[in-house]
């Protein structure tokens, strides 16, 4: 758990961060549409669909440096754990938090670690789906938001809906197409008192989907 | 061809300086808070500045300026034109030639005035090809509406507007080295037909000339618009080859192409369920907003010149 220190943003994560979010907007153009929130120094937990790598660079292009620079995506271990180089990219270079889907000990637990980030102040980019999705539905979403809110329950959990990324960048390529984007950004969903886990897992994908602009193009 | 620039430079400013005074005015006087249309006036006055110094700018920079600015303006209206159509995964491939090849090859075409291949690059081997390789990845999901939103996507935002910067490719005699002021007539012409159109239908619209299509096109816009800027191109005859009666012809054609441009983008537009193409062009929309009248004129624009002027 020691190594998950934060406070430290350094150079090369500040350089990418700039540099990444200069060529989203020239890809891809992308504008924020704040729909039922607004940009805000709250500690929040954005969650958004997930197709592709280039999502949470789209959407933290559309946050502000400071906020930048305290937001971290969630990503699985498993892909980004692989090699040295891509823990570098992740961690030194992305500052992302890498979590496993296979833990062993209670260290390792992945709403621990999502917990201590929280617990230095900072927010979270998380994909509840679990995985880059390729299908055309929504998936359905892990636990993970709920034991998060349950846990923080005065951190906002902010529905995003990032569209086009999947034309953009597909699962499996590593040229982006040049096609305009827009994250949507929602109103803050919170668990109902007494509401039951799947339940609120259900409402909180609806709430994401209704934020999709364009629901009837089905792509 | 330095008078005329000179010319041109000061009548735009002069025209645009008195569009912002008047638009000025108008806010000063209206009610609090201003209404959405004098919002959305001023918004597209400033954008005119913006344009116009661009354009100024290109124009400096002659046949470098002007093939580079065209083929930018391509690429955002095919991101325009790609974005709002359907495509699939599978689709990857394809959609990006169309950016990384088609675009670079049609401008490196028009660069080195390779007519014959300029002409035929796109409507015959893209329009072979790129169903091709899409077939070739076995995906037949909605194919031909893919396959046909692809090469209506490269028609439309690499084809047509490429027409303008190959008007510097045309040999006139007589009009040596000054091919650029015939760029200039083609835009002012057509741009300032959507802008006559729309102060026309603004102050006496009452027609509506397709509902269906486009709530803002009127008979009275349309009319006002054909006639002021058929005048307005045989004022402009003086930066062409052709004559004032030819200029104003030549005008009253291409702004009739401008505007069946304007109608089938909205029809586009509509059938896809958005107002504009885009939002890159404060107040105007998109990119394709702001060109659709000069993708249809500038071919036939481009055409009427070589048959008639070019030996």
């Amino acid at each position: 758990m020691s190594k998950l220190s934060l406070r430290t943003y350094t150079l090369l994560q500040t350089v990418t961060s700039v540099g990444l979010s200069a060529m989203a907007r020239a890809v891809t153009g992308v504008r924020p549409i704040w729909s039922g929130s607004e940009p805000s120094d709250r500690q929040r937990i954005y969650f958004a669909n997930h197709t592709s790598h280039g999502d949470f660079i789209l959407l933290s292009a559309c946050l502000s440096e400071t906020e930048r620079a305290k937001t971290h995506a969630i990503a699985a271990a498993e892909y980004w754990g692989k090699s040295r180089l891509r823990r570098f990219i992740a961690e030194d270079m992305l500052s992302s938090v890498l979590i496993s889907r296979q833990w062993t000990s209670e260290a390792e637990h992945p709403i621990s670690i999502m917990l201590s980030v929280l617990d230095q102040g900072h927010s979270l980019i998380i994909f509840p789906e679990g995985t880059r999705n390729t299908s055309d539905e929504l998936l359905p979403f892990r636990s993970g938001l709920y034991n998060l809110s349950m846990a923080r329950p005065d951190v906002e959990l902010v529905p995003c809906w990032i569209e086009n990324m999947s034309r953009v960048l597909p699962k499996g390529q590593f040229l982006p197409v040049p096609l305009l984007c827009r994250v949507v950004f929602g109103a803050p969903v919170a668990v109902a008192p007494g509401e039951e886990r799947r339940a609120f897992l259900q409402r909180a994908r609806a709430e994401l989907l209704a934020l999709n602009p364009r629901p009837d193009r089905d792509d | 061809m330095r008078h005329e620039i000179s010319i041109l430079i000061i009548g735009l400013f002069v025209v645009l300086s008195t569009a912002s005074v008047t638009a000025g005015i108008l806010s000063m006087r209206a009610p609090k808070p201003l209404s959405a249309t004098l919002v959305n006036l001023t918004q597209r006055i400033n954008a005119w500045w913006v344009m116009v110094a661009l354009m100024t700018v290109a124009f400096f920079f002659g046949r470098y300026g002007m093939t580079i600015l065209f083929a930018l303006i391509s690429f955002a209206a095919l991101r325009e034109f790609v974005t709002l159509t359907h495509s699939r995964r599978s689709d990857h491939w394809v959609l990006l030639g169309m950016f990384g090849i088609v675009i670079p090859f049609q401008y490196w075409l028009v660069w080195t005035a390779w007519y014959g291949l300029f002409v035929i690059f796109i409507p015959v081997y893209c329009f072979l090809l790129m169903p091709a390789i899409t077939a070739l990845h076995g995906d037949t999901e909605r194919f031909l509406e893919r396959v046909s939103a692809q090469q209506w996507a490269i028609m439309i935002s690499v084809y047509c507007v490429s027409h303008v910067p190959a008007l510097l490719t045309l040999n006139v005699p007589g009009f040596e080295d000054r091919n650029l002021l015939l760029i200039a007539f083609l835009i002012i012409v057509v741009q300032g037909s959507d802008v006559l159109q729309y102060i026309f239908g603004k102050l006496f619209g009452k027609h509506r000339f397709s509902p269906n299509v486009s709530p803002s096109k009127t008979w009275e816009g349309l009319i006002g618009g054909l006639v002021a800027s058929s005048l307005l191109g045989a004022l402009l005859a003086f930066i062409t080859p052709f004559s004032p009666l030819q200029a104003s012809a030549v005008a009253f054609i291409a702004c009739t192409m401008g505007f069946l441009g304007g109608l089938v983008a909205s029809a586009i537009k509509r059938d896809q369920g958005v107002k504009d193409w885009g939002h890159l062009i404060e107040g105007h929309g998109g990119m394709l907003d702001r060109t659709d009248s000069l993708v249809f004129a500038a071919p036939i624009f481009f055409h009427i010149v070589r048959y008639f002027w070019t030996v």
